[in-house]
C-alpha cells in the first residue's frame, strides 16, 4: 500500500491535526522512520513508515486541521514501483468537508436496518417440574439437611464436585450444612480455606476453567462482597468473553440476608445485586423441597450459580419427597397457593411473611394467589403474567431494600406484559431503605412484616 | 518470653523491659476493667439482654492495655475488628455507653444502631468496631494517610487477627503503607486461631511477624500475654512510626480464653490448651502478682482498685438493662447527611 494513512490515536478518534512532517518529497524511508507528527487535543503521536520507499508526494499540507482518519496523507513508493493509476491529489484528499452529502437521518436508517435494531432476546422456556411417582413417601426435613443432602448425592455422583470454604471442613459449617461431608468425601474434596474471599473465588473459578464443578460456601454473602469481582468479571462473563468456549460450571452458596441481631454489615440481601449480572443463575429457594432439588440442579448446570440460602430458614422443617434423584427445573417459579382476588410474589425468607399473611387473608376472605419465585434469573415472570391477568393485582414480599429490587423488577415486567390487565398499581413489601440497624426494635421495624403483607393486599384490592 | 527481631532495624533490647509503679498499677485496673466488663457482657448475652454476635476479648487484655499506655491516648488513632470492647474501655469511651450499645439502647455508643461490632469515638480517636475481616488494615492505613497529609504526629494503631492476616487487602496496605512511610503500626493479634481454624491450618508460614519483609517493614513477635513487653514493644514501634519511618508490625502471641462468639463449640481445642493458659500464662495474675512482689500495692489496695471495677461494670450493666431502646424514628436518621 504506497498510500499513507491518517492514523487513529484512538478508539474514539475521528479526526486530527498534522502537525509536522519529518519528511520531505524525495526522502528515502526505512520501516520505523519517524514521517509525521499528528496531534489531537488529547495526545500526539508519531507516524511511522512500515516499508521502505522513496517519498513521492506529501497530500496533506504542515499544521492542517481536521485530518479525518483513513484520509491519504502521503504517497510513499517502494523502489521501482509506480504510482497508481488515478491516484490521489492533494486536491482530493483534503479533508474531507464536515457535512457529507445530504442523506436524510430517516432515510439512511432505512438503508442500514441492521445496524440500529438488535435483534430480540431469546426467550427463556423453563421445564415444568418433575411428576412424582403414584404414592411417594414424603420426608420432613430441614432446609439444612436437604441442602447437605443435595451436595453429598452430587458429590458420589461426580468426583469433579468439591466443595471449599472456611470452616467448611473439620468445624462442619460455620452453619452446619457441610456436616459430615469432610468424613465421607476426605480432605481432597472437602477443604478449609484461610480467610481470603477474593482469593478462593478465584482460584475455585479458575478450577471450574479447567472443568472442575466447585461448590464455593461463603461463610455468609456479607463476606463474598470480598470476591464480587471475580464472581460477576471472572465466573459470570467467560462464556460470552470466550465466544462460548470457556465455562465456569460451578455454584457460590450460602446464607444470604438478614440473620438476627447481627447489625449493618452482616444482614444484607444481596438477591437483586446478583440477578442484575447477565451470565450468572441465581437461585433463592424458601422451602427444603426446593433447597434440595434446586441445589442438585445447580451443581449439575454448566454454569456460574449464585446460591442464596437463609440462616433463618435453615432449621425449618417441610417435606421431601422421598426419590433417588430430585433435581428441579431452574428458572420455574412455583404456585404455591391458587385463587382469584391477588397474586402475592415473592421468595426466600419473604416467603414466610406472604404465607403467614396469605394464611391470615384467606381467612378473611380473600383468594390469595401466592407465587414463590424460586429461581431469581431466569425469572419466571410469565407464571407471574399468568397469574396477574386472573386477579389484576400483584403484591412483591422481599427483605432486600426497594431501589432496584426484585418487586421493582416484577412491577416493571407487569407493566410491559399485564398493563391492560392491572386493576391497581403492583406495590411492593420491602426491607426499609437504611441500613439493618442492631436494636431490637429497629431491627423488626427494618424488616419486611407480616402486617405490611396485609396492608398491601387490602390497598391493592381495596379492602382498606 | 523472647522476643524476636525480624528486620535488621528492630534494635535489641533488654528481653525484660520495667514498668513504673503507676504503669504497673494502670495497667492491672484496665486489664481487670475488661475482664469484668466482658464476664459481665457474657452473662448478659446468656440472659437475653444482648443479641447477635457478641466477640469477648478475656485473655488478650494485656494487648490493647500495654499498646494503648505507649501511645498518646486521644491523639493517636485505634482501629480494630470485631473484638473491640477492650480497646474502647482501655481508650477511655465511657463503659456505660458500650454496654448499653451492646443491648441496642438509645444511650449506646451508636446509639443503638451498630451493636456489639460497630462502636466508634471521635473524641477517642477509635474507628472501630469492623465486621468484615481485614477491612480494618486498609482503613488504618487510611488513617495513617491522614495523619501524613496533615502534617500531623499521630500514629494509627491498627489491630487485626491472626486469621484476618491471609486477606489479600492486609498486603496491598502493606505496600502502600510503607510506600508511602505512613505513620501506622499493625498490630496483629495472633490469639492462635480463626474461629475453629488454628493458624497451622490456614497460613503457609506462621510467623506473621515477617509478613512485612518483603516490603522491608521491620516486624517483631511480642509476648501478648505480658503487659510489659506489649507496652515496651508498642512503644518502640509507635516511635518508629511517629519519627516518619513508616509502618512497623508487633505480632501479639495472646490467647483468647472464651469461645470466638458467645456460640462456638469449642471442639478445635483441648480443654487443657486453654486451662494452661489460664493457670500459667494469665496477664491479669502475673501482674498481680509483680505488684505484690514489688510491693507496688498490698493485697488490700488491690481489693480496692476490684471494688471499684465492678462498680464501674454493675452501673454500666445497670444502665445497659434499664436505659430505654431508641426511638423509631432512629430508623430513618444518620443514613446520609441532610444538604
Ligand atoms: C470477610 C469476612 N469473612 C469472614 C467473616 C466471618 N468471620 C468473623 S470472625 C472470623 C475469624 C477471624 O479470626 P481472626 O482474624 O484470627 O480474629 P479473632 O476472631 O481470633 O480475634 C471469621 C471467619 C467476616 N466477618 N468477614
Ligand atoms: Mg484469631
Amino acid at each position: 500500500m504506497p498510500n499513507i494513512l491518517m492514523p487513529a490515536l484512538s478508539p474514539t478518534m475521528e479526526e486530527g491535526k498534522l502537525a509536522k512532517w519529518l519528511v520531505k518529497e524525495g526522502d528515502t524511508v526505512n520501516p520505523g522512520d519517524v514521517l509525521a507528527e499528528i496531534e489531537t487535543d488529547k495526545a500526539t503521536m508519531e507516524v511511522e513508515s512500515v516499508d521502505s520507499g522513496v517519498v513521492k508526494q506529501l497530500l496533506v499540507a504542515e499544521g492542517t486541521e481536521g485530518v479525518k482518519v483513513n484520509t491519504p496523507i502521503a504517497l510513499v513508493l517502494a523502489e521501482g514501483e509506480e504510482a497508481p493509476a488515478g491516484g490521489p491529489s492533494p486536491a482530493e484528499t483534503a479533508p474531507e468537508p464536515a457535512e457529507a452529502p445530504a442523506v436524510p437521518a430517516e432515510k439512511a436508517a432505512e438503508a442500514a436496518p441492521s445496524a440500529a435494531a438488535a435483534p430480540a432476546a431469546p426467550k427463556f422456556e423453563a421445564a415444568a417440574d418433575p411428576d412424582l411417582p403414584e404414592g411417594v413417601e414424603m420426608v420432613e426435613m430441614t432446609v439444612r439437611q436437604a441442602l447437605n443432602e443435595a451436595m453429598a448425592e452430587e458429590m458420589r455422583r461426580d468426583k469433579d464436585v468439591f466443595v471449599m470454604g472456611e470452616e467448611v471442613a473439620e468445624y462442619q459449617g460455620a452453619y452446619k450444612v457441610t456436616q459430615g461431608l469432610l468424613q465421607e468425601f476426605g480432605k481432597e474434596r472437602v477443604i478449609d480455606t484461610p480467610i481470603t474471599e477474593h482469593g478462593f473465588a478465584g482460584l475455585a473459578t479458575g478450577a471450574a476453567f479447567a472443568g472442575l464443578k466447585p461448590i464455593v460456601e461463603f461463610m455468609t454473602w456479607n463476606f463474598a462482597m470480598q470476591a464480587i469481582d471475580q464472581i460477576i468479571n471472572s465466573a459470570a462473563k467467560q462464556l460470552y468473553m470466550s465466544g462460548g468456549q470457556v465455562t465456569a460450571p460451578m455454584v457460590f452458596r450460602g446464607p444470604n440476608g438478614a440473620a438476627a441481631r447481627v447489625a449493618a454489615q452482616h444482614s444484607q440481601d444481596y438477591s437483586a445485586w446478583y440477578s442484575h449480572i447477565p451470565g450468572l443463575t441465581v437461585i433463592a429457594p424458601y422451602s427444603a423441597a426446593d433447597a434440595k432439588g434446586l441445589l442438585k440442579a445447580a451443581i449439575r448446570s454448566p454454569n456460574p450459580v449464585v446460591f442464596l440460602e437463609n440462616e433463618i430458614l435453615y432449621g425449618s422443617t417441610s417435606e421431601v419427597p422421598k426419590v433417588d434423584d430430585y433435581v428441579l427445573p431452574i428458572g420455574k417459579a412455583r404456585v404455591a397457593r391458587k385463587g382469584n382476588d391477588v397474586t402475592i410474589v415473592s421468595f426466600s425468607m419473604g416467603m414466610r411473611y406472604a404465607t403467614q399473611a396469605t394464611e391470615k387473608l384467606v381467612a378473611a376472605g380473600v383468594d390469595v394467589e401466592l407465587i414463590d419465585l424460586r429461581t431469581l434469573r431466569p425469572l419466571d415472570i410469565d407464571t407471574v403474567v399468568e397469574s396477574v391477568k386472573k386477579t389484576g393485582r400483584c403484591v412483591t414480599v422481599e427483605e432486600g431494600w426497594p431501589q432496584g429490587g426484585i418487586g421493582a423488577e416484577i412491577a416493571s415486567r407487569l407493566m410491559e406484559h399485564a398493563f391492560d390487565y392491572l386493576d391497581a398499581p403492583v406495590t411492593r413489601v420491602t426491607g426499609k431503605d437504611v441500613p439493618m440497624p442492631y436494636a431490637a426494635n429497629l431491627e423488626k421495624l427494618a424488616l419486611p412484616s407480616v402486617d405490611e403483607v396485609i396492608a398491601a393486599v387490602n390497598a391493592v384490592t381495596y379492602r382498606s | 518470653m523472647a522476643r524476636k527481631a525480624v528486620a535488621s532495624k528492630a534494635k535489641a533490647q533488654s528481653n525484660l523491659p520495667e514498668l513504673t509503679k503507676d504503669q504497673e498499677l494502670e495497667a492491672y485496673r484496665d486489664m481487670l476493667l475488661i475482664r469484668r466488663f466482658e464476664e459481665k457482657a457474657g452473662q448478659m448475652y446468656g440472659m437475653g439482654l444482648i443479641g447477635g454476635f457478641c466477640h469477648l476479648y478475656i485473655g488478650q487484655e494485656a494487648v490493647v492495655t500495654g499498646v494503648t499506655m505507649a501511645s498518646r491516648k486521644g491523639e493517636d488513632a485505634q482501629i480494630t475488628g470485631y473484638r473491640d470492647h477492650g480497646h474502647m474501655l482501655v481508650m477511655g469511651l465511657d463503659p456505660k455507653g458500650v454496654m448499653a450499645e451492646l443491648t441496642g439502647r438509645q444511650g449506646g455508643l451508636s446509639k443503638g444502631k451498630g451493636g456489639s461490632m460497630h462502636m466508634f469515638s471521635n473524641e477517642h480517636r477509635f474507628y472501630g468496631g469492623n465486621g468484615i475481616v481485614g477491612a480494618q488494615a486498609s482503613l488504618g492505613t487510611g488513617l495513617a494517610f491522614a495523619a501524613k497529609y496533615r502534617g500531623e504526629d499521630t500514629v494509627s494503631l491498627t489491630y487485626f487477627g491472626d486469621g484476618a492476616a491471609n486477606q489479600g487487602q492486609v498486603y496491598e496496605s502493606f505496600n502502600m503503607a510503607k510506600l508511602w512511610k505512613l505513620p501506622v503500626v499493625f498490630i496483629i493479634e495472633n490469639n492462635k486461631y480463626a474461629m475453629g481454624t488454628s493458624l497451622e491450618r490456614s497460613a503457609a508460614t506462621t510467623d506473621l511477624s515477617k509478613r512485612g519483609l518483603s516490603f522491608d517493614i521491620p516486624g517483631e513477635q511480642v509476648d501478648g500475654m505480658d503487659v510489659r513487653m506489649t507496652y515496651d514493644a508498642a512503644r518502640r514501634a509507635i516511635e518508629h512510626a511517629r519519627s516518619g519511618k513508616g509502618p512497623y508490625i508487633l505480632e501479639m502471641l495472646t490467647y483468647r480464653y472464651r469461645g470466638h462468639s458467645m456460640s462456638d463449640p469449642a471442639k478445635y481445642r483441648t480443654k487443657e490448651e486453654v486451662s494452661q493458659y489460664r493457670q500459667e500464662r494469665d496477664p491479669i495474675e502475673h501482674s498481680k502478682a509483680r505488684i505484690l512482689d514489688l510491693k507496688y500495692a498490698t493485697e488490700e489496695d488491690l481489693k480496692t482498685i476490684e471494688t471499684e471495677v465492678r462498680a464501674i461494670v454493675t452501673e454500666a450493666a445497670d444502665f445497659a438493662t434499664n436505659d430505654p431502646e431508641p426511638d423509631a424514628s432512629e430508623l430513618w436518621t444518620d443514613i446520609t447527611i441532610p444538604a
